[in-house]
């Protein structure tokens, strides 16, 4: 009995050894230790036996059993594992390849800016005001201290409509449509973005090009807080180690009026020709609201003070991607577009 | 304007070198663009705002640097012979419109010898950029450059009989040739100097060629007045005709001035010309200004600035500056002197302050308080818009006005409605004269624009405004999103080149209303201008129109030099703001399986899927979930007039599951409903 176990041993461990598949070691499986396998078959010849003999046996043939199983579902697993292996070899890809070419697209570089200034704004308390590209005269200059025949009005070229309707030269009539809406309530925060229009065109400007206008208004807002908002907003936008300065500068709708600067972003202040070899960028203006001007909004300048700036989207954007030609924003030149 | 910092030194001590000055200036709201070695001087190019043309006058550039460098400022002494004879004998003054001219004075020199003015006065006049005439010319140039104030002189032996100068304005269709020969017709709002017969100089502006200063001249008339800044500015617009004197006129020049800008050319020409002055000054001054008087609060300033400056050095600022202050209780009255008018206002003293201590010196604080910031429902649909079609285009950004041309180019009728543009009155050119009333055209342009430079499969999107005309005070304006396709999906080794032809930019508009929450709608047969009129529909959703989607009209791809196809849409984007707004309300999902049956039948050439979809609907609303087409054929086997179109009909029940038989009943049920409704024949 015990040799006829043993030849079954050796046998199912050549087997064993040999079986090179998952199939083959079911085949052994199956031959050795299933329903009608060897085993099975010689534990039934057992009854024969006596009690001692069987216990022997039984046990003999159960350990058996169940190392061969421990061995096949061993070997099964090593079997599988070299089977995956050599599949994920087989199915290697060149993963250098482009993917599926779904058409793809970008916002235009001044819409990327714009939404990055306006994050920073909203994120300071701002909401965002819009009005008409196509202004009353009265909004877009005589309500911001510009009456007829100012030389201020020299500082932009207008586009007429008629004599009292003009492209708006800056975004700057929002702010007393804004206050027109909302006196005396304070405090007003708001940001104005669009499309601005001046006869002009060569390389340098643009006949249409795009502001950030804004206003903040409350009982008391100083020119100590326009420094600190704005400076806050040139080192979110640019660069957090940026210097800035502000200079005295003129605008008839504010006064004290400045104009800030910031260490050029090319060369760190060191003088490169993006800065005029000077190391500073004018960047924008700004300025406390004029008195005259928050009375046309419909507050009183001794309850309510305020501040005002406004820039140009395209020279932020300019200054931050290295553009060095305003008319390619609007050449829509698929070469360019794509790089955003 | 140049200004030669060797001579601004005669008026000033300056121990700063070129640089530091210029920045010292700069950082005071005097703005220099640069400076420039010229031999042993230095050259600052002065970029000056508006409301400080005073600086244009050496002496008042002075001023500035006393009140920064605290050196003492040097006013020249002027020194006059005069003679025993009296102006009232040589000339009369008469001004006929004082509201243009506010002064008016001149004196008279005698038996000057006309020359070359000496080299130190020649190089000083070539380093501010006036080229150097003759002694008498350049001196009233050098005084002007020293003073702010403009002079004119006339040759007294050339000006009419009467001697006498009238101020007045031009009269109807008047002529005048000025100094640079040039005849210029007058309007009726430009102010004249006359001799009481002709006019001699256009005020302010130009003299004229009739009474120019020559090699002959032995007498000279020297004007020295005072004109109103906007009607000069009107002028010299209207004329296009800027000189040293307008400019300095437009931005506004003390009236008070003026006896000193013309004595100090009388002892110039006097030394320089050796003259002899005519006793005394003929002075017309009608419009007598005088110096203003602000009431300055200093807790206003701190107010304002933000800073904690004392009385005193508040006070100490500005009589660095030379105004005369008197102390008051609480606050101090600061008397203008007339040189600055642009100092009109408290503020405007505050300003005097903060820029005299230094914007720099002032803190940095954030304001106060709190404001819920945030972008409106309208501001965040806008954005998603974007956001979706920057995943299937590049943006572009046109110029909102157009050539009225391009309207004929996109077939627009002549009675379209869209034709009613708003037009420039000055525009730039033809080419961009009028308000686009559509994003179209501008689209069109790009794809041929970007074919031309051989960029090849192009796919673009505009969101911005078009313009048209309206019965209220300005015009409309409406925000649009348009889009253009042509080509074909880049080349790819995948071989899986798709055409961007109609159902492909259809299927981003349906990306694009799922993720709007635009459900609902359809598209319409449609003919637009524009587009072709077999392949273009219109938007509709809850009885509005959102917009147009089609392939571009053949004709006009040629007229734009467009060889391959292109389709585009042009939507309102506050229609669609307008009509999303429908909450998203979670719907159970089956537990149990969905059946899934293909069907094809055979339809009439010029049948609509949709209406077949919306045959199959009806007749099975309980089981049926989704209806997909998957094929639509013609060719073999299908007979002529006809068209074989396929479904994948998907059954399901919230109950149960569905039985075969079942199903199949349904089948049956939907074929026959194709028959009865829109003659369908099972294939």
């Amino acid at each position: 009995m015990l040799t006829k176990l043993n030849e079954i041993k050796v046998r199912a461990e050549e087997l064993l050894q040999e079986a090179v598949s998952i199939e083959k070691l079911n085949d052994l499986r199956v031959k050795t230790l299933g329903r009608k396998g060897e085993i099975t078959l010689l534990l039934r010849s057992l009854k024969d036996l006596s009690p001692e003999e069987k216990a022997e046996m039984g046990m003999a043939a159960n350990n058996f059993k169940m190392q061969m199983e421990e061995m096949i579902n061993k070997k099964t697993e090593e079997l599988k594992q070299q089977e995956i292996e050599k599949r994920l070899i087989a199915e290697k890809i060149d993963v250098s390849l482009p993917g599926l070419p779904l058409m793809r697209g970008s916002k235009h570089p001044l819409t990327r800016v714009y939404e990055e200034i306006r994050d920073i704004f909203v994120g300071m308390g701002f909401n965002v005001a819009e009005g008409p590209e196509i202004e009353l005269d009265y909004y877009n200059f005589e309500a911001l201290n510009v009456p007829r025949d100012h030389p201020a009005r020299d500082m932009q070229d207008t586009f007429y409509i008629n004599e009292d309707i003009v492209l708006r030269t800056h975004t700057s009539p929002v702010q007393v449509r804004t206050m027109e809406k909302l006196a005396p309530q304070v405090p007003v925060r708001i940001i104005v973005p669009g499309k601005v229009y001046r006869k002009d065109d060569d390389a340098t400007h643009s006949p249409m090009f795009q502001q950030v206008e804004g206003l903040v208004l409350d009982s008391r807002i100083t020119l100590a807080d326009l420094k600190g908002t704005l400076m806050h907003f040139a080192r979110e936008i640019f660069d957090t180690d940026l210097r800035v300065r502000f200079r005295p500068s003129y605008f008839p709708f504010t006064e004290p009026s400045a104009e800030m600067d910031i260490s050029c972003v090319i060369c760190k202040g060191a003088g490169c020709r993006v800065c005029s070899h000077t190391g500073w960028l004018e960047i924008l203006g700004a300025g406390m609201v004029n008195p005259r001007v928050l009375e046309y909004g419909g507050y009183d300048p001794e309850k309510v003070t305020g501040f005002a700036f406004g820039m140009g989207i395209e020279r932020i954007a300019m200054l931050k991607y290295g553009i060095n030609d305003l008319r390619l924003f609007f050449d829509n030149d698929r070469r360019f577009l794509k790089q955003f | 304007m140049g200004v030669s910092i060797n001579w601004l030194k005669e008026y000033v001590d300056i121990d700063w070198n070129a640089e530091e000055l210029a920045h010292r200036l700069t950082m005071a709201g005097i703005a220099i663009e640069g400076v420039e070695e010229a031999g042993s001087d230095v050259i600052m190019e002065l970029d000056l705002t508006p409301n400080r043309g005073d600086c244009l006058g050496l002496i008042n550039l002075a001023r500035e640097v006393s009140a920064l460098n605290g050196r003492p400022l040097r006013i020249p002494q002027l020194k006059i012979i005069e003679n025993r004879e009296n102006i009232n004998d040589y000339i009369k003054i008469e001004i006929d419109a004082p509201d243009l001219c506010p002064r008016y004075a001149a004196r008279v020199v005698k038996n000057v010898e006309v020359k070359p003015s000496p080299e130190w006065m020649q190089n000083v006049l070539l380093r501010s950029g006036i080229r150097p005439i003759s002694n008498i010319v350049d001196v009233t140039n050098y005084v002007m450059l020293e003073t702010n104030q403009p002079l004119h002189a006339f040759d007294y032996n050339l000006l009419g009989k009467e001697k006498k100068i009238v101020v007045r304005k031009a009269e109807y269709q008047e002529n005048f040739i000025t100094l640079d020969e040039v005849e210029r017709e007058l309007d009726l709002d430009s102010l004249v100097i006359t001799d009481g017969i002709r006019s001699v100089a256009l005020a302010g502006v130009m003299g004229g060629l009739n009474t120019e200063i020559n090699d002959d001249t032995r007498d000279v008339l020297i004007e020295s007045a005072n004109f109103l800044n906007t009607n000069i500015r009107r002028t010299s617009k209207k004329q296009g005709l800027r000189s040293d004197s307008s400019v300095r006129f437009e931005k506004g020049v003390d009236p008070n001035g003026v006896i000193y800008a013309v004595n100090r050319a009388a002892q110039l020409i006097q030394e320089l010309a050796g003259a002899e002055v005519v006793k005394g000054i003929y002075d017309v001054y009608p419009g007598q200004k005088d110096p203003l008087i602000i009431n300055l609060r200093p807790d206003r300033v701190n107010f304002l600035l933000g800073t904690e400056l004392s009385f005193s050095e508040i006070k100490g600022y500005l009589e660095k500056l030379k105004f005369n202050i008197k102390d008051k209780k609480g606050y101090l009255a600061v008397e203008i002197p007339t040189y600055r008018p642009d100092i009109s206002m408290e503020v405007d003293l505050i300003e005097e302050v903060a820029r005299l201590y230094g914007y720099n010196n002032v803190p940095d604080t954030l304001p106060l308080g709190i404001n819920r910031g945030g972008l409106t429902d309208y501001q965040r649909f806008r954005d998603r818009v974007k956001e979706v079609m920057a995943a299937y285009f590049y943006e572009v950004i046109n110029y909102s006005f157009i050539s009225p041309q391009l309207f004929d180019r996109i077939l627009l009728p002549a009675d379209s409605l869209l034709r009613n543009v708003v037009k420039i009155a000055n525009p730039l050119s033809e080419e961009q004269s009028v308000m686009r009333t559509l994003l179209l055209p501008g689209l069109l342009e790009n794809v041929s624009g970007n074919l031309a430079r051989r960029n090849q499969n192009l796919n673009f999107f505009e969101m911005g405004a078009v313009y048209y005309q309206s019965d209220d005070r300005l015009p409309d304006e409406k925000l649009k999103l348009g889009a253009v396709v042509a080509g074909r999906v880049d080349l790819n080794w995948l071989k899986n080149q798709v055409s961007m032809d109609f159902y492909y930019l259809k299927g981003i508009v349906e990306i694009l209303f799922r993720e709007l929450g635009i459900r609902d709608f359809t598209f319409e047969e449609y003919e637009g201008p524009g587009y072709h009129p077999g392949r273009t529909a219109r938007i509709i959703c809850q009885g509005q129109q959102i917009g147009i989607i089609g392939e571009v009209h053949p004709l006009v791809l040629e007229n734009f030099d467009i060889s391959d196809k292109a389709c585009a849409f042009e939507l309102d984007v506050k229609t669609m703001f307008e009509i999303k707004g429908q909450k998203i309300m979670m719907e159970q999902i089956a537990r149990y399986p969905a059946v899934e049956r293909d069907i094809a039948v055979l339809l009439g050439q010029d049948a609509k899927a949709s209406e077949a979809i919306a045959v199959i609907k009806a007749s099975e609303p309980e089981l049926l979930q989704d209806v997909i087409v998957f094929d639509i054929y013609t060719g073999e086997q299908v007979p002529e007039g006809y068209k074989s179109a396929a479904f994948r009909l998907t059954f399901q029940s919230m109950e149960r599951t569905l039985k075969e038989a079942e199903i199949n009943s349904r089948v049956d049920a939907i074929l026959s409903d194709l028959q009865k409704h829109i003659q369908a024949r099972l294939r």
